[in-house]
């Protein structure tokens, strides 16, 4: 579980985050949704440690990550997976060489185990095959299975993706959802996905905070979405015509119901 | 004021950034992987580039002597002699890296700064991975480890260049001879490899560094790459003249 207490992040004189409390659960997959320029991008940097917040408190299983030493830091650091929005998988290296760094960086396992692990993750991604090809010769939704594997492969137990499904077409959204919900389950991680993706908001989300203007407004189950009275997430997620009308039915049947 | 403020603030970066460079490597069997690449890629692939162009100084350089330089007064041996130390002292070892520094030093930086801007150093950084050390320590050492050897290729094709300059019928082969062998000093060789390591992690720190603070998108990593090369050559050409008065 993850924990946000009082959290603010400032750039000079200009408040980014302002006091934030937030708790992610274990299991699932929890949400951080907002429109662009709202605060999602630098809350997510301050959770991993690539931003150091100006105040506040960020708990790891009630290990504060703000006030950690250098090389606890490290050491929960290698308890992280992360899915970047452009994927960042590296160059120079083929699809098994990716998948494989960080166990050739962190583990003492033989190496035809590590490529074992690393096929294993890949077969996992539905990448069998790929092995020997390069990030310049796959497609976008390949890019990012190859970075789901390669955030799994030291089995973490917590995983955040920044805008997993940015640049891939509805169809391959569903199936990176898909693979995250899934690896969430099954390996019992603390997942959380920086998304404005509708599609993934209604379909995978769990848990959602909703931030507006650097604050948490909201949080809750994609369940409690259509019930939900904040005026700023209404404004935000039934923005589109579809979901206005999908919202509407959903009053008119709740009104007759009741 | 702001330039000064900004130069400090940048000389303050630098060091701090081979701070987090100059630490044991997280993995040393990555580390050595790493290090053999980089020797190919920023050596071994520099050697046509200075052999062909050491082949043609060496050979202008004679030329320029026997032609302009040269009289009647003068013992035929001094075309070798001078071209053997233009080579040997300042040629092979400085202008020989400034040149390395526009190859050498662009690729170094367009490479991390395009690591920075699609987000690769943050992943590093992300898994626990001291990025700054396993992507620039490499570099360093790789390119100081081969710079004394492509600093004696230089003056071994300066050399020939030189006797090329007899099949053109300018010079004999006998009076090159003899100014080649004329009073050698080994110091002299050794002052070029002691430069050539010093230029070397100055165009392998200074470039990483330009690259490893690009912040924005592929304008920045243009400029990056730009700047790299012109910081490392002013350095590498600052620093001549401070190597030169202590070592010779």
């Amino acid at each position: 579980m993850i924990e946000l207490k009082h959290l603010y992040k400032s750039f000079e004189d200009k408040d980014v985050l302002k006091d934030i409390n937030a708790t992610f659960n274990n299991g699932k997959v929890n949400l951080i949704i907002g429109q662009s320029g709202s605060g999602k991008t630098v809350l997510m940097k301050n959770i991993v440690g690539l931003l150091e917040p100006t105040k506040g408190q960020i708990l790891y299983d009630g290990r504060d990550f703000v006030s950690l030493g250098k090389k606890e830091k490290i050491l929960l650091r290698r308890e992280m997976g992360m899915i970047f929005q452009a994927a960042a998988l590296f160059d120079s290296m083929n699809v098994l060489e990716n998948v494989m760094f960080p166990l050739d960086m962190f583990s003492d396992m033989p190496y035809e185990d590590r490529v074992k692990r690393a096929k294993d993750c890949l077969a996992r991604v539905n990448l069998t095959g790929s092995e020997h090809k390069f990030p310049g010769e796959i497609s976008g939704g390949m890019q990012k299975r190859v970075a789901i594997a390669r955030a799994i492969v030291l089995q973490p137990k917590y995983l955040f993706c920044d805008e997993p499904n940015s640049g891939l077409d509805p169809k391959t959204s569903i199936v990176i959802d898909e693979l995250i919900s899934g690896i969430t389950h099954e390996d019992n991680i603390t997942t959380i996905v920086n998304t404005h993706d509708m599609n993934s908001v209604m379909g995978i989300g769990e848990n959602i905070t909703f931030i507006c203007k650097g604050r948490a407004e909201w949080q809750g189950a994609n369940t409690d979405i259509m019930d939900a009275t904040n005026k700023e997430l209404e404004d935000f997620i039934f923005s589109s015509d579809i979901l206005r009308q999908a919202k509407q039915l959903h009053d008119q049947q709740k009104g007759n119901i009741g | 004021m702001i330039t000064v403020k900004s130069s400090l603030t940048a000389l303050g970066q630098y060091v701090q950034l081979m701070g987090r460079v100059c630490s044991r490597p997280d993995r040393m069997r990555m580390f050595l992987k790493q290090y053999v690449t980089e020797m190919y890629q920023l050596g071994y692939n520099s050697i046509p580039i200075v052999l062909v162009i050491s082949f043609f100084i060496g050979a202008v350089i004679c030329l320029q002597i026997k032609l302009n330089i040269q009289s009647p007064w003068m013992p035929r041996m001094v075309v070798g002699y001078t071209t053997r130390e233009i080579m040997l002292l300042e040629f092979s070892s400085s202008i020989m890296c400034l040149i390395l520094a526009g190859k050498v030093g662009s690729n170094i930086a367009s490479e991390i700064g395009t690591m920075r801007i699609t987000q690769q150093i943050d992943a590093l950084d992300i898994m626990g991975v001291n990025s700054a050390n396993y992507l620039i320590l490499p570099k360093i050492t790789g390119l100081m480890t081969i710079m004394p050897i492509l600093v004696t290729f230089s003056v071994m094709a300066g050399i020939l260049g030189a006797y090329a300059t007899s099949l053109m019928g300018y010079t004999s082969v006998a009076e090159l001879d003899e100014g080649f062998r004329y009073q050698f000093n080994q110091w002299f060789f050794w002052c070029g490899m002691i430069k050539a390591v010093v230029y070397a992690f100055i165009i392998t720190s200074v470039s990483s560094y330009k690259g490893y603070t690009v912040e924005g998108g592929s304008v920045e990593v243009g400029k990056s790459s730009t700047d790299a090369v012109v910081h490392s050559s002013i350095l590498v050409l600052f620093s001549d003249i401070f190597l030169t008065s202590i070592l010779t």
